[in-house]
């Protein structure tokens, strides 16, 4: 059955709200395999359904159903017309209804997890859709990306810096580029991750643990990293320069 | 001024947060398919969805914005059977209902009105649009004109993400359809209080075969 069968009129809001976390950050630094990682690690406690957007393709849905985390049916892929950022900040009512029909179709659910196609270092989530969101780096981006800076890694609620194993490779200074980062955050959370080293899962884990904790005793509050700043699309032609005013 | 323009432009411009802009129209799958390749064929694939699909959907439209006004809530239902009696295509129904769904879920939150709790659960676009034209306090020929609008910027602007075009070429192409918009429009708004069975029914048979193969394919940048 589909959502669409299954859901309500468009005016009644799910019985149970969820927790809800979106993932942002660049293309190819892991945001589907930290959402792989998280639903491994706490499906055993929490009732977790993911939505992702894919730019092309329903291609991290496929992923995520293939790496067994979840009943397959609780991960569902959203298509957002090649402009993914639109989809998380101008326009979220895609998003906003597949969380909603999640919800109410699996609840109760504690966590639903919203990914965002992979974009550039501007695009974050609107607190209109998610309660907190991660922004995901990579070693192998550069090590000097953290100090860039931008919406998402100055003021996402958790900085992930991913694929620390393979620092080594790329001549990557982990702890420089963590305390690159944490400056630029003026000292809010940044998490280096690796899915191979149990701890910084367990880190992560322990994150989400307790923003769990402060979003059911209402300490917790969204806060939006900002908007979108003007910038660069590549196309077959070469690109272009827009903004999201 | 007529009352109710500066809604009407509320609620027909692309920029309303309704998710409207993940849709080509069809026309994705027409230029993958080689029947669309410069912008003359562009124009002729607009004025074919105007005096199509977009006939279609502006009459519903204005019929169900006549329905929602005349507080006639039974006929909106027997609108949507109808609209969906002429959408052959499961894919485009599927497509419908979800744009109708979104533009209803983005009213609640923009314009909340009673009439949300009083409507069917579930509605093709033009049924919604007309009746989001009516919370709007818009009138038939409103709804008409909006629904048609949104029907041919959806194409107008994606093409430019699609084909190597002019953007300004593609604005051209619906400046020079201004006036045939204008004559459907004001055709379907005739159909404000019309028995939902004598709506028109053009039919557009290659764009429900496109719109199937679009659904089919593996790699798309529109989601139709």
């Amino acid at each position: 059955m589909t959502a669409e069968e299954t859901a309500p009129s468009p005016t009644s809001a799910p019985q149970t709200r969820s927790l809800r976390i979106g993932v942002a950050g660049p293309v190819g630094t892991g945001k589907s395999s930290t959402i792989a990682t998280l639903c491994r690690a706490l499906s055993d406690e929490y009732r977790i359904g993911v939505i992702t957007n894919d730019i092309y393709t329903d291609e991290d849905a496929r992923f995520l159903r293939a790496e067994g985390v979840l009943p397959a049916e609780r991960i569902r892929a959203v298509e957002t017309g090649a402009c993914p950022h639109t989809a998380i900040r101008d326009d979220v009512t895609m998003n906003l209804l597949a969380v909603e029909d999640m919800e109410q179709d699996f609840a109760p659910l504690d966590i639903v997890l919203v990914e965002s196609g992979g974009d550039n270092l501007t695009a974050t989530f609107s607190p209109s859709l998610i309660d907190a969101q991660l922004f995901v780096l990579d070693v192998a981006g550069g090590g000097d990306v953290a100090r860039k800076g931008g919406p998402g890694i100055g003021r996402a609620d958790l900085l992930v810096i991913n694929k620390i194993d393979l620092a080594e490779y790329v001549d990557v200074d982990v702890e420089q580029m963590v305390a690159d980062a944490t400056a630029a955050r003026d000292g809010k959370p940044v998490l280096a991750l690796s899915r191979k080293r149990q701890q910084s899962i367990d880190e992560l884990s322990d994150w989400v643990r307790q923003l769990k904790g402060k979003y059911h005793s209402g300490e917790h509050v969204p806060t939006d990293p900002g908007p979108m700043a003007p910038h660069f699309h590549a196309d077959e032609d070469g690109g272009y320069v827009h903004t999201h005013e | 001024m007529a009352r109710g323009t500066e809604a009407l432009l509320l609620l027909s411009d692309g920029r309303l947060p309704a998710g409207g802009y993940a849709h080509s129209g069809g026309l994705e799958s027409a230029i993958r398919m080689g029947r669309v390749n410069d912008i003359e064929d562009l124009k002729r694939f607009l004025t074919g969805r105007a005096t199509t699909s977009g006939a279609v959907a502006a009459a519903f439209a204005a019929a169900a914005c006549g329905a929602c006004l005349g507080d006639r809530l039974e006929d909106v239902s027997v609108l949507d059977d109808e609209f969906q009696a002429r959408t052959p295509s499961p894919a485009l129904r599927q497509v419908s209902r979800t744009l109708g769904r979104q533009l209803l879920r983005a009213m609640t939150a923009i314009h909340p009105h009673q009439l949300q709790q009083r409507l069917p659960r579930r509605l093709n676009h033009p049924v919604a649009f007309g009746a989001a034209a009516a919370m709007l306090d818009l009138e038939p020929d409103d709804a008409a004109r909006g629904v048609l609008h949104e029907t041919l910027m959806g194409p107008a602007m994606a093409v430019v993400k699609l084909m190597s075009v002019d953007p300004f070429d593609a604005h051209r192409a619906l400046a020079e359809l201004v006036p045939l918009l204008d004559t459907i429009a004001g055709d379907a708004a005739t159909y404000a209080d019309a028995d939902p069975a004598t709506l028109p029914a053009f039919g557009a048979p290659l764009s429900d075969v496109v719109a199937e193969h679009h659904a089919a394919e593996e790699v798309r940048l529109f989601a139709s």
